[in-house]
C-alpha cells in the first residue's frame, strides 16, 4: 500500500483547529493529492480540547477511521500539552509543532520522553504583529506546510493568495494581513 | 467534463441537489439536521436553484410538506438525521404507501440516548420497514453517486416509491476528501424532468390522496407497495448502467472486494467498508484468502444475488452499526442469514455490532473480525454468533 502523511491536530474549541485542517487539505489537494480533512466532534463547545486531521496521499484514500500513529501533530494551544497526551502514537522519525514562545528543547519534558523533533511557533506574536489580533491557525498552517514539506513554499503563498480571495471576497483588508502571517511563519518556525 | 473537487460529505450532496434543482425543498434547518439544508438554503438565497425552500418548525412537519409538495406534483426533496427522522417516523409510511417519489438525504447518526450525537446506523434500520428505498454510501463520491440516481429510481413508473441515500455522520459528511463531480448539464440531462401520470394539481383528473382504506382494500394498497419494491431492484441498475455510462462509476446492488475466491469475508454497510478494504489488502499480502461485501442497496434487499456472492465462503462476518436488541442479532445479519438459508450449503455466520455511536473502527479491529472467522472456519461451527467489537468488558 502507498504511503499516506497522517497529521493530528490538537487546539480548543474556538481557536480554529478545524479549519486550518481543512486548509491543509485545500492546498494539498491543489498540488494534486488525495486528501482527508475531518474534525472528532465532542461536546461542542469554547475551549474544549478538540482534534483533527489530516491523511495526504497519492492514492485514493478509503480507511475511515480516526489517526493513532501520525507522522506530525501540530499543538495549537500550548495549555493542552499538560492536558492531553498529544505525542500519543506520534513516530519517532516525524515532528511534533507546538505553538509557544518557549524552544523545543524547553518544552520536551512536558512531551512524556517523545524523542523525535520538536519545533516551536509563536503563533501569538506573529498573528498580533499581522493581524492584530490573535488567530493561531494560518501560523500553525504554515509551520506544519513547512516541516512536513506538503508543498513548495512559494507555491504554498500563491495557492493561500487565491483561497483568500475566494474566502475573504466581502472583506478583502483582510487578506495582506493573513498573507503576512503566512510569511512571517513560513520563516519563524524552528 | 469531470470536476475534481474536495468536499465534505454534507456540501457535496447539497451540490447534487443543487444541480438537481428540485421543485420543493421543506427541511428543518437547525440540528439535529446537518449542513445539507443550510448549505442547500444558500442557494436558494443566491438564485442557484429555482427551489421553493420550506424552513419548517420540526422534522414531522418537514416530512409533512414533503407528502404535500410530492402529491401535489411537485419534484420533492429533503434532509435529516438521527432522532430528526425519528421525528419524520409517521410521516415516512405515509409518505410510502401513497407512492410518493421524495428523496431524502440521511447522515446516518445514533439515537439517543445515551445522548449521542455521532455516526450509525440506528435511525435509517430502524426505517428499514417503512416502504422507503434504502442506498448507502461508502464516501462522498458515493453520496453524490447515489444522490444523482435517486429520482431516476424513486419516479420510475414501475417504482414510484420514496427514497432516501444515506451516508456515516462525521465520518463521510463532515470530512473532506476528493470527490469527482458532474457538470450541471449532465447531471440536468441525467435526471430529466418529473412526469407524474398522477398528482394533485392536475386539472383534467382530480385525485385523492391519503385517504381511508378499510380491510376490503387496505392490503392491496400493501401488495402494490410490495410489488413496486421488488421492481425496484431491476430499475436501480438500470439507472446505475446509464450512470456508468455517464460517469466511468460503476454501481451495482452491492460491491464485492476480493471476494471470489476468499475462504472468509465479511459483510459490511457505509464508510467502514473502505477501512475493511485495506484490512482485506493486509491480510491478502500475507496469504489470506479474505474478502468483502459492501451492501448498497439494503431496501429492497438482494437476497438471491447475496447468496449467491457469499455461497462459496466457509465463514462470514456480517457487521451491524446498530443492534435490534433481539438478544439474537442486528438488522443486518438477520437479512443475511434469512438470505443464505435456502443454500444446500452454507457459510458459518458470526454477527457483529460495531461502531455504534461513533465508536471508532480501525483497520486492526476488522483485523481482529478476519482473525476469527478464520477460527470458525478451523472449527468448523460458531460458539456465539451474537458479538460486540471493541467494547469494554
Amino acid at each position: 500500500m502507498a504511503k499516506t502523511l497522517e497529521i493530528r491536530w490538537h487546539g480548543r474549541g474556538g481557536q480554529g483547529a478545524k479549519t486550518a485542517s481543512l486548509l491543509l487539505a485545500d492546498v494539498a489537494f491543489n498540488t494534486g493529492k488525495y486528501v482527508q480533512g475531518f474534525p472528532e466532534y465532542g461536546p461542542e463547545r469554547m475551549g474544549a480540547p478538540i482534534t483533527a486531521y489530516n491523511r495526504i496521499s497519492d492514492d485514493p484514500i478509503r480507511v475511515h477511521s480516526n489517526i493513532y500513529d501520525p507522522e506530525f501533530v501540530v499543538v495549537v494551544d500550548e495549555t493542552l500539552l499538560t492536558a492531553v497526551d498529544v505525542t500519543k502514537g506520534l513516530k519517532e522519525d516525524g515532528a511534533i509543532i507546538i505553538n509557544s514562545e518557549k524552544s523545543g528543547e524547553e518544552l520536551r519534558p512536558l512531551l512524556n520522553g517523545y524523542k523525535g523533533k520538536v519545533y516551536t511557533i509563536d503563533a501569538r506574536k506573529i498573528s498580533v504583529a499581522a493581524l492584530g489580533k490573535y488567530f493561531p491557525n494560518m501560523p500553525m498552517l504554515a509551520s506544519i506546510v513547512k516541516v512536513a514539506n506538503v508543498m513548495d513554499e512559494a507555491d504554498f503563498l500563491e495557492e493561500m493568495q487565491g483561497s483568500f480571495k475566494h474566502k475573504f471576497a466581502s472583506k478583502p483588508e483582510v487578506i495582506e494581513g493573513n498573507m503576512q502571517a503566512l510569511r512571517m511563519s513560513l520563516q519563524e518556525v524552528k | 467534463m469531470a470536476i475534481r473537487e474536495r468536499l465534505s460529505g454534507n456540501e457535496a450532496v447539497a451540490i447534487a441537489m443543487r444541480q438537481i434543482n428540485p421543485d420543493v425543498m421543506p427541511a428543518f434547518p437547525i440540528t439535529p439536521s446537518t449542513e445539507i439544508p443550510q448549505y442547500f438554503s444558500s442557494f436558494v438565497a443566491n438564485g442557484k436553484v429555482d427551489t421553493e425552500f420550506v424552513p419548517v418548525e420540526s422534522e414531522h412537519s418537514a416530512m409533512s410538506a414533503a407528502i404535500g409538495a410530492s402529491a401535489a406534483g411537485a419534484r420533492t426533496l429533503t434532509a435529516t438525521s438521527s432522532c430528526g427522522m425519528a421525528l419524520m417516523w409517521e410521516e415516512l409510511y405515509v409518505a410510502a404507501s401513497n407512492r410518493l417519489p421524495i428523496a431524502l438525504a440521511l447522515v446516518n447518526r445514533a439515537l439517543s440516548g445515551p445522548i449521542n450525537i455521532n455516526a450509525d446506523h440506528s435511525d435509517s434500520m430502524g426505517a428499514r420497514d417503512s416502504g422507503w428505498i434504502q442506498i448507502y454510501s461508502e464516501n462522498n463520491q458515493e453520496a453524490y453517486d447515489n444522490f444523482v440516481q435517486a429520482f431516476r429510481i424513486a419516479e420510475h413508473k414501475d417504482v414510484q416509491l420514496p427514497i432516501m441515500i444515506c451516508q456515516d455522520g462525521f465520518i463521510t459528511s463532515h470530512a473532506v476528501e476528493n470527490i469527482s463531480l458532474l457538470e450541471d448539464e449532465e447531471v440536468k440531462n441525467f435526471v430529466g424532468e418529473h412526469d407524474p401520470e398522477n398528482f394533485l394539481l392536475n386539472s383534467k383528473t382530480s385525485m385523492a390522496v391519503g385517504a381511508y382504506a378499510t380491510p376490503a382494500f387496505y392490503m392491496e394498497a400493501k401488495k402494490a407497495q410490495s410489488e413496486a419494491m421488488k421492481n425496484a431492484k431491476q430499475v436501480i441498475l438500470d439507472v446505475a448502467k446509464e450512470f456508468k455510462a455517464l460517469s466511468g462509476r460503476e454501481y451495482g446492488l452491492f460491491e464485492t472486494y476480493k471476494l471470489e475466491d476468499a475462504e472468509c469475508a465479511i459483510v459490511i454497510i457505509n464508510s467502514a467498508a473502505g477501512t475493511a478494504k485495506d484490512a482485506v489488502d493486509n491480510l491478502r499480502a500475507q496469504g489470506k484468502k479474505v474478502g468483502l461485501l459492501k451492501i448498497r442497496v439494503f431496501r429492497p434487499f438482494p437476497a438471491e444475488e447475496i447468496a449467491e456472492a457469499l455461497k462459496h465462503c466457509k465463514a462470514v462476518a456480517v457487521m451491524d452499526r446498530s443492534d435490534s436488541f433481539n438478544a439474537h442479532g442486528g438488522p443486518v445479519c438477520a437479512e443475511v442469514k434469512s438470505a443464505l438459508y435456502g443454500l444446500d450449503k452454507k457459510p458459518l455466520v458470526v454477527n457483529y455490532i460495531y461502531g455504534l455511536g461513533g465508536r471508532d473502527v480501525k483497520v486492526e479491529n476488522i483485523e481482529e473480525v478476519y482473525a476469527a472467522l478464520e477460527e470458525i472456519a478451523a472449527a468448523g461451527k460458531v460458539e456465539d454468533d451474537y458479538r460486540y467489537l471493541s467494547v469494554r468488558a
